[in-house]
């Protein structure tokens, strides 16, 4: 966020470097079900963010101690591989990835029905193979629908996308130039059928306009997130009777 | 009668989606939001008297009183067992729940891990602490045969309206099979038999959402085990 | 579900391979199907992922200038790693590679370094100074058995299609990671009395010893590791041996 370009990340026709107007976001992809031993997982790419999420669970909880008697806890880790980012990532949880771990298992505690399941463990396991800017968006994003693979019950699920500044235009889904030299970055994951926000943060430099404007953006964006989310879903499991009703 | 209306109303829903909004209560695997009735699992709709709900099409198996379920030692104690019957929680085997008089620390002489045994779910309670038990007719250490496994949300089409497609199973393979409400199935006939038999439960669970399947299921068994045709008990002597 | 093999599993899988059958179909000395796909991964210099069976790994190659050892001043320096990440099985917990992960990493990277795959000889930038590092990490994204041989793959696949990115560093031109040879192994598992080609899971749970064994084109042994708790013959040795070589030669085919 702090970096200094000379390039121009929005031109005078307020087109971005990759083509995109203020409010488009980049190309989604979303695949559910890619896996065979995790419970459920998913495939998302967001952009040129390429995301995959595994899902275990509920079962018994390691640690013992993190058990809670009432119901079942959200272990999400998040990770980045080696070769993910253009400058190799020393293989290991960073304090990035730990705190961004925590943001995700409490964005999805907040859906995942987790009284059904006293002292039990939902793990969620999260893994950037390719990054470029919004990777905990795409992270969570995955992780929603791997949820969903697993059967495990949940009121929703949650779409997440970052919305931004750049070049003092509030834009929406930052790409990495955009992220590295913007003025600011607001990540954000909702529950659509409450639009109530399970993530939230934001770093830069804002007026409450700007911000509003941003806010405005990235719901509509997972709104239309979650439309493919729920597609992949309906896809993988609709594809199982085609092949067999011929 | 549920799973009747089901079939024809073989809609797929995903979490958050809308299941009714003209005032039906939530059923199983559903809940109530502003009026209207919302999925919280994926799996097909249901509509059942007054009440709305979905049968879901994955998840994990939780153990009810009265479920019959097979399961592995995975753990022994001085005075009970541990065994994996599928569940998220292991269920604990007490030597006052089995057919053998156990003495204190003897536990590994009737049940070594790795055993296959056939339980029954006598309680759950709201912690979700299981209770089986062996001291039933038909409980008991398993021993031989194949093994099955397939999702617990299956077991119903395994079985078929009013036991239909078991009994086709069993006779048309020749096998005795026991359906565990966990989704382990046992089988013990002849190899050949029994290996259809496995195949047949496989391609069950494979394709449970489809029509006709148990016209297929016959076909591919009768691909595969000739069967005998109808003796007239009074030959030609 | 349980990840607990029932003796009735066991038992029953025991038989079968004994009568020269497996569970899955394959003939003892049988290899999966294999599925790679190179440059999957942009950020990094090469990648491929590879699955084997249901077994499925990924690795990533990155390319970066760095110092070279006191000893060797004009050579390049090459290093694996492999993670055992949670979402492949149930079992594999978080936290830093474990011994099982180490000693994959470690046998792939001997496959690699022993046949000279990598020609270190042409990564000098400036003698006694610079010259290009090359990392290779693998991660594990399902493991149903193997994943010796399907981590090699993906290594291998992932540096034959590699490119040293000189432009990004103001080094030359971009040109492919220079490659003299594509070490493959084969592991087989000891299940009784018999020795199986790729073993997946199950049969690995049942399996008493294995044995990976890596050749290169020309039919050479570069590396070998035995691993688990039993024992083989000279003559299992032997057998072993002669299908690390057909086997190797027929993958070789496979991949191009």
């Amino acid at each position: 966020m702090s970096g200094h370009t000379d390039m121009v990340l929005v031109d005078e026709n307020g087109l971005r470097i990759d083509g995109r107007t203020a409010e488009q976001h980049r190309p989604f992809k979303i695949e559910a079900g890619v896996l065979n031993n995790a419970d459920g997982s998913a495939y998302v790419e967001i952009g040129k963010n390429k995301v995959l999420a595994a899902v275990y669970g509920p079962r018994e909880c390691h640690p013992r101690h993190l058990q809670d008697p009432t119901k079942a806890i959200v272990q999400c880790k998040y990770n980045m591989q080696s070769f993910s980012v253009s400058d190799r990532k020393r293989p290991g949880p960073d304090r990035r990835s730990i705190e961004i771990s925590k943001i995700i298992s409490e964005a999805l505690e907040k859906v995942v029905l987790t009284e059904l399941y006293p002292r039990a463990s939902i793990d969620v396991y999260i893994e950037i193979l390719q990054a470029n800017a919004g990777t905990r968006c795409a992270g969570l994003t995955a992780a929603s629908v791997a949820l969903a693979d697993a059967g495990i019950p949940m009121r929703d699920i949650v779409p997440a996308l970052a919305a931004g500044k750049a070049d003092g235009h509030v834009l929406l889904d930052l790409n990495k130039e955009e992220d590295n030299y913007g003025q600011a970055d607001v990540p954000i994951a909702i529950i659509p059928s409450t639009d109530e926000i399970v993530l939230l943060q934001m770093d830069g430099n804002m007026t409450r306009e700007e911000f509003d404007h941003g806010i405005e953006m990235a719901v509509a964006g997972c709104h239309e997130l979650y439309e493919l989310q729920k597609d992949a879903l309906k896809r993988r499991y609709a594809r199982k009777n085609e092949e067999v009703s011929e | 009668m549920e799973k009747r209306n089901a079939r024809q109303t073989r809609e797929l829903v995903v979490p958050g989606d809308i299941l009714d909004g003209t005032g039906m209560k939530p059923g199983e695997n559903a809940y109530l939001l502003d009026g209207k009735v919302r999925a919280s699992v994926m799996g097909v709709r249901n509509v059942f008297q007054n009440t709305v709900g979905v049968i879901p099409l994955r998840g994990c198996y939780m153990p009810t009183s009265g479920d019959t379920v097979f399961g592995v030692i995975v753990d022994i104690g001085p005075s009970n067992w541990l065994v994996d019957i599928g569940a998220p929680y292991p269920a604990p085997l007490h030597v006052s729940e089995v057919p053998w008089k156990v003495e204190f620390g003897d536990t590994s002489r009737y049940l070594t891990i790795g055993n296959v045994v056939l339980l029954k779910v006598l309680s759950v309670d709201e912690s979700k602490k299981i209770s089986v038990t062996m001291k039933d007719s038909g409980l008991r250490k398993i021993e031989g045969g194949r093994l099955v496994k397939i999702s617990h949300t299956k077991v119903s089409r395994v079985i078929g309206k009013s036991g239909s497609m078991i009994s086709m199973l069993k006779n048309m393979t020749d096998c005795r099979i026991t359906v565990g409400q966990n989704g382990m199935i046992w089988i013990d006939g002849e190899d050949e038999d029994a290996d259809v038999a496995v195949e047949a439960i496989k391609m069950i669970e494979d394709q449970a959402q489809s029509s006709n399947l148990t016209d297929r299921i016959k076909e591919f068994i009768e691909s595969k085990i000739p069967q005998d045709e109808e003796y007239d008990d009074e030959g030609d002597e | 579900m349980t990840e607990m093999m029932s003796e009735i599993k066991r038992d029953h899988m025991m038989k079968l391979i004994a009568e020269g059958k497996r569970l899955d179909g394959r003939a003892l000395d049988q290899v999966r199907e294999i599925k790679v796909v190179t440059d999957v991964i942009e950020s990094a210099d090469g990648s491929a992922r590879v699955k084997l069976g249901n077994t499925e790994v990924i690795a990533g190659v990155k390319i970066i200038p760095g110092t070279p050892f006191p000893d060797t001043p004009n050579i390049g320096v090459l290093t694996t790693g492999a993670e055992l990440i949670p979402m492949a099985h149930p079992t594999f917990e978080s936290g830093p590679p474990g011994e099982d992960a180490i000693e994959l990493a470690r046998v792939v990277d001997r496959g690699i370094r022993e046949s000279g795959m990598v020609d270190v000889e042409a990564l000098c930038i400036t003698p006694g100074e610079e010259v290009w590092m090359c990392f290779v990490d693998i991660y594990a994204l399902d493991y149903d058995g193997n994943l010796f041989d399907a981590a090699n793959l993906a290594a291998v696949c992932a540096l034959k299609s590699a490119t040293i990115p000189g432009e990004q560093y103001g080094k030359g031109e971009n040109k492919p990671l220079p490659i003299t040879c594509t070490p493959i192994s084969i592991t087989e598992a000891k299940v009784g009395n018999d020795l199986i080609v790729d073993p997946n899971f199950d049969e690995e749970q049942i399996s008493t010893a294995r044995l990976t064994v890596t050749t290169d084109d020309n039919g050479n042994f570069r590396a070998m590791q035995k691993g688990g708790r039993g024992s083989i013959t000279l003559d299992e040795l032997s057998l072993c041996l002669d299908r690390a070589v057909e086997k190797g030669a027929e993958i070789r085919k496979i991949i191009g």
